[in-house]
């Protein structure tokens, strides 16, 4: 089956077999090997991409599901290669050690940033339930709950800074 | 928000970097987060093919017939290969690390359910999977040896028939301490009116290590050069090399382990399997390259198991609590195999190490292996090869020991735990612990925790219980733990004849940037980073100056791996004294290029300095520089700024901790809430506290799951019941409450920077405390001991048709 899946503001055309799984069609058609395979049974989250903006496990969808949709990856995260360019959830992991092994990372990244989208001021418990989904065997998530409130924080002073800066540019 | 911030020193650090030890930013984390890590799975070579194993759906039985003429016919399989094809070229079989064997592919019988018995080599991933339906083999089914008390009864079905002569699952018998003396004590304990002998049959259920990341290798010999190139997740690329060497027959410089970014090790990747070994058959077969990736499943019934020990253990005390001797009996369950990885002469490991922290008169524990029809396995999941086992029963005993003499946890076990002025201390099975201030170490813990204020809300609860109230059942646990870790010794300690010592060696550049090369292996522990920050510490650089090469046995040193919390003991070690190598070379060149004599020199604030002359110094970049110019240098030295060394470790490093548990438990359900979690560990010298912080917040977490989920189980059948992550439960984060830690530093007086390792030291220490919290939340029910794992329904059974208890409600 021919299909085309918009991955990370690229489309891609692919002609694929039905049962190819779309962690496959990522790590093995696209070779964006970012997002990872951990389980059968979609327990473990480590596929975790962004379908249409909702966090999914990957190694449950099928690549053909996917076609004409698009997917977000861990690889899309950053705008550039500078540290400056990460995304505040990938900041926030770097600053609070919120990995170790990196396995399970991408695709916490990806369940965190689509937590942020939605509400930018999550409590600890709302973090925790937004990753329960997902195993991390590393950390223990005190961490990764540090990573993501970083984040939150960080992004509430980014935008109160453009705030201020608007409101004085207006003034002046 | 309060405790989600980190602390504050974390963010401070991540602006700034350091020289040498503190919180500091992870080097490896730039390429993590960008999922630009590079994983076994991630390997993608020219032509490569996809292997995949056909298992074995039965526990014991007779392999009659194999046709795999449907799978050959399949367009895209390029080659199957059986037990036979491997008897033909003598790999059949393999040794394992306890001089036992294990079958790579069964020719005879099938011995676990899960038991590798063909290999697939296909196109693809795809292709390999739809052949493995179309390989039949014919099984006699046999009725098979599940239960370990079982398995040394007369007629129960034997494991290892294989093996000529062999009539029983019996594997080994092994002891330690002093037998006579013990039972003395015991005796004497048994007939003095102030004191008894308390004891508990204990189990630490088979569970098991679960990395993320599942087990694989892509293997690339090239028949041209004969070179074999493995990429494989191996948390010691060194000895596997090795091992293939001897046991394949190839010869090892032409063998090259790559050992890229592992997705977590826990003990799961120390061993050889099967799949590594019929990858690299598969490409000296096809001529190409050939991945082989297991699933979660195949991850979880084959591969190394962890515990699996059944154990009885008894105290003699006195009334007033004073420990005198401890004597255990271990059924252990190997499995099919003996295929423990684990380093010593000792088939128990380091199980001897059961006296805990505590001062005994005399021990003595004796351990029985047997054979089952289950996969094969032992030392695994940050155990300390066995030290999980040992410190869980004495801890359980000692909660015991208190349950039943009516004392507090607490003050039984600050009763017998060790003194600071007794260290070094040897212990009555022989193990000479290095330091410690135990006593510190568990006030520190109780005050943070809370203790006291902790007893008193319990109490509270209990009596609003027992007036019919619906409340939560609260629970307090303790546990006191001593690791012993840094194998280790070489006289007491290898890996088939393969010492435990670490190489390391430091090259530093003209420009004054320096590459260190090890031979452990990260599987997430942050080596890139801690290591560079040793090095910096040593040489006045900053740790972004240093790059650590390790993963790769043709770049690297040789040296035995990561587990057993070994890197920071051995290869920290190695890096150490090769760092102070160093600089005791570029010592000698700033004596030159400052025509001062060596005497003169003093090491101040990262350069070589003349004592007493102001502005007379020179940095490690200008030395590196003059070391390699046409600076002269004194007879006999050769130039440039390099230096290797073999560290062997003189004994092994015992950190410890105290932790304390806090749980709900809900009386209806039997569901269990972990409340609070305060874990004060001693490692010794931490040389990035942000990295060991993170260390202990994993173990802790997996002393949750294994103390109230995790469960490799099997029905009477021998089929695995935890073959998925469905029903092999691991913790998520809202099973895992926000860890409280704290510290105490006691150096280790024989390592170069007096640091101690920690990577298991929560593993080893959480489970019991976490147990004690449950029971003890039971106590109202007289409950004095109930196995893991503690799910509500085994919680509820261990509660049911016991009276309540009133008496403790009012204390």
């Amino acid at each position: 089956m021919e299909i085309t899946v918009v991955v990370n503001g690229r489309p891609h055309t692919r002609d694929v077999e039905p049962r190819l799984l779309l962690t496959h069609f990522l790590r093995d058609e696209l070779s964006l090997t970012g997002t990872h395979w951990g389980c059968d049974t979609t327990t473990c989250g480590a596929c975790t991409v962004r379908l249409d903006g909702v966090p999914v496990k990957s190694c449950t969808v099928l690549a053909v599901m996917a076609d004409g949709a698009r997917v977000d990856t861990v690889e899309g995260l950053a705008t550039g290669w500078g540290e400056g360019d990460l995304d505040p959830v990938q900041q926030g992991f770097m600053t609070c050690h919120g990995l170790q092994c990196g396995f399970c990372t991408p695709g916490m990244l990806m369940t965190s940033r689509a937590l942020l989208d939605q509400d930018p001021d999550p409590s600890p418990e709302t973090i925790r339930e937004a990753i329960s989904g997902q195993i991390c065997r590393c950390t223990g998530y005190e961490n990764i709950v540090r990573s993501v409130r970083w984040a939150a924080e960080a992004e509430q002073a980014a935008r109160a800074t453009a705030a201020s800066t608007e409101a004085s540019g207006v003034s002046s | 928000m309060e405790g989600v911030r980190p602390p504050e020193e974390w963010i401070r650090a991540a602006a700034e970097t350091p020289r040498g030890y503190g919180a500091m930013k992870r080097k490896e984390d730039a390429r993590f987060v960008r999922g630009r890590g590079r994983y076994v799975d991630d390997v993608v070579l020219p032509g490569m093919l996809h292997g995949a194993v056909l298992r074995s759906p039965l526990a014991h039985a007779r392999i009659v017939a194999i046709d795999t003429s449907a799978a050959e016919a399949h367009p895209r399989v390029r080659a199957v290969i059986t037990g036979e094809t491997l008897a033909v070229l003598g790999l059949a079989w393999m040794p394992t690390l306890m001089q036992d064997t294990q079958a790579v592919l069964a020719t005879d019988k099938v011995r676990f359910q899960g038991q590798e018995v063909a290999f697939v080599v296909a196109d693809d991933h795809y292709a390999a999977r739809d052949a493995l339906d179309l390989i039949d083999v014919e099984y006699e089914p046999l009725p098979p040896t599940i239960d370990a008390r079982r398995a040394l009864e007369p007629d129960a079905p034997v494991v290892r028939d294989d093996q000529e002569g062999r009539t029983d699952n019996h594997v080994f018998d092994w002891s330690s301490g002093d037998a006579a003396a013990t039972d003395a004590v015991f005796a004497e304990a048994a007939a003095r009116p102030d004191q008894q002998v308390i004891g508990a049959d204990v189990l630490y259920p088979r569970v098991h290590p679960a990395p993320l990341e599942t087990c694989g290798a892509v293997a690339d010999m090239d028949p041209v050069t004969g070179k074999l190139t493995l990429w494989t997740t191996t948390q010691a690329p060194h000895a596997h090399r090795t091992i293939y060497a001897m046991v394949a027959g190839l010869p090892e410089h032409k063998i090259r382990v790559v050992s890229p970014d592992i997705g977590g090790g826990f003990g799961n990747k120390v061993g050889i399997y099967p799949g590594y070994v019929c990858a690299i058959v598969a490409s000296i077969v096809t001529g190409v390259p050939v991945k082989w990736m297991e699933d979660r499943s195949e991850n979880l019934m084959s591969t190394s198991f962890a515990r699996d020990y059944h154990m009885r253990g008894e105290v003699a005390v006195t009334a007033d609590g004073r420990l005198r001797a401890v004597r255990v009996h271990v059924l252990a369950d190997h499995g099919a195999f003996n295929a423990t990885a684990q380093p010593t002469a000792f088939p128990a490991g380091f199980f001897g190490v059961f006296t805990g922290s505590y001062d005994l008169e005399a021990a003595h524990c004796a351990v029985t292996g047997v054979y089952t029809h289950k996969a094969p396995g032992g030392v695994a999941y940050a155990c300390s090869f066995r030290i999980t086992e040992a410190v869980y029963l004495i801890e359980r005993l000692v909660d015991v020991v208190a349950h039943d003499l009516g004392m507090d946890p607490a003050e039984l076990r600050r009763r017998n735990l060790l003194r600071p002025d007794q260290f070094p201390y040897r212990s009555a099975t022989g193990w000479e612990y290095d330091s410690g201030d135990y006593p510190h170490t568990l006030q520190v813990a109780l005050e943070k925790a809370g203790y006291d204020e902790l007893r008193r809300e319990q109490a509270e609860l209990w009596r609003r219980h027992a007036a019919g109230e619906d409340v939560p059942l609260r629970g307090i646990g303790l546990s006191f733990f001593t690791e012993a870790v840094g194998a280790g010794p070489r006289r007491t300690m290898d890996i088939l004849g393969l010492g435990m010592a670490d190489g390391a060696e430091l090259r530093v550049h003209p420009t004054g940037k320096a590459v260190l090369r090890v031979s452990c292996q990260s599987q997430g522990q942050g080596h890139e980073t801690t290591f560079a920050q040793v090095v910096a510490a040593e040489l006045g650089i900053s740790p972004d100056d240093v790059e650590v090469v390790h993963g790769d046995t043709d770049q690297t040193p040789f040296g035995l791996g990561t587990y057993g919390s070994r890197s920071t003991p051995v290869s920290g070690a190695a890096t150490a004294i090769v760092a102070r190598k160093v600089r005791e070379r570029a010592k000698i060149v700033a004596a030159a290029m400052m025509e001062a004599e060596l005497e003169d020199l003093e090491w101040r604030h990262g350069s070589w300095a003349v004592r007493g002359v102001e502005g007379a110094s020179r940095t490690l970049a200008e030395i590196a520089l003059a070391a390699h110019s046409d600076l002269e240098l004194p007879e006999g030295v050769e130039g440039h700024l390099d230096a290797t060394t073999v560290y062997n470790p003189p004994n092994l490093t015992y950190p410890c901790g105290a932790y304390v548990c806090v749980v709900d438990v809900d009386p209806g359900t039997g569901e269990v809430h972990v409340r609070r979690f305060v874990a004060v560990d001693d490692c010794g010298v931490r040389i990035n506290p942000m990295i060991v912080e993170g260390q202990v917040h994993g173990g802790l977490a997996d002393g949750v799951g294994m103390a109230l989920m995790q469960s490799i189980a099997f029905d009477l059948e021998g089929n695995c019941l935890g073959g998925s992550f469905m029903d092999y439960l691991l913790p998520t984060a809202l099973e895992c409450p926000s860890w409280e830690l704290g510290e105490t530093v006691t150096p280790s007086p024989h390592h170069p920077i007096g640091a101690k390792g920690v990577g298991e030291s929560a593993t080893v220490g959480s489970p019991p405390a976490v147990v004690n919290a449950v029971i003890d939340a039971l106590s109202p029910y007289g409950v004095r001991h109930a196995d893991m794992p503690l799910t509500p329904a085994a919680v509820w059974r261990a509660m049911q048709g016991r009276p309540l208890r009133t008496d403790l409600a009012i204390s």
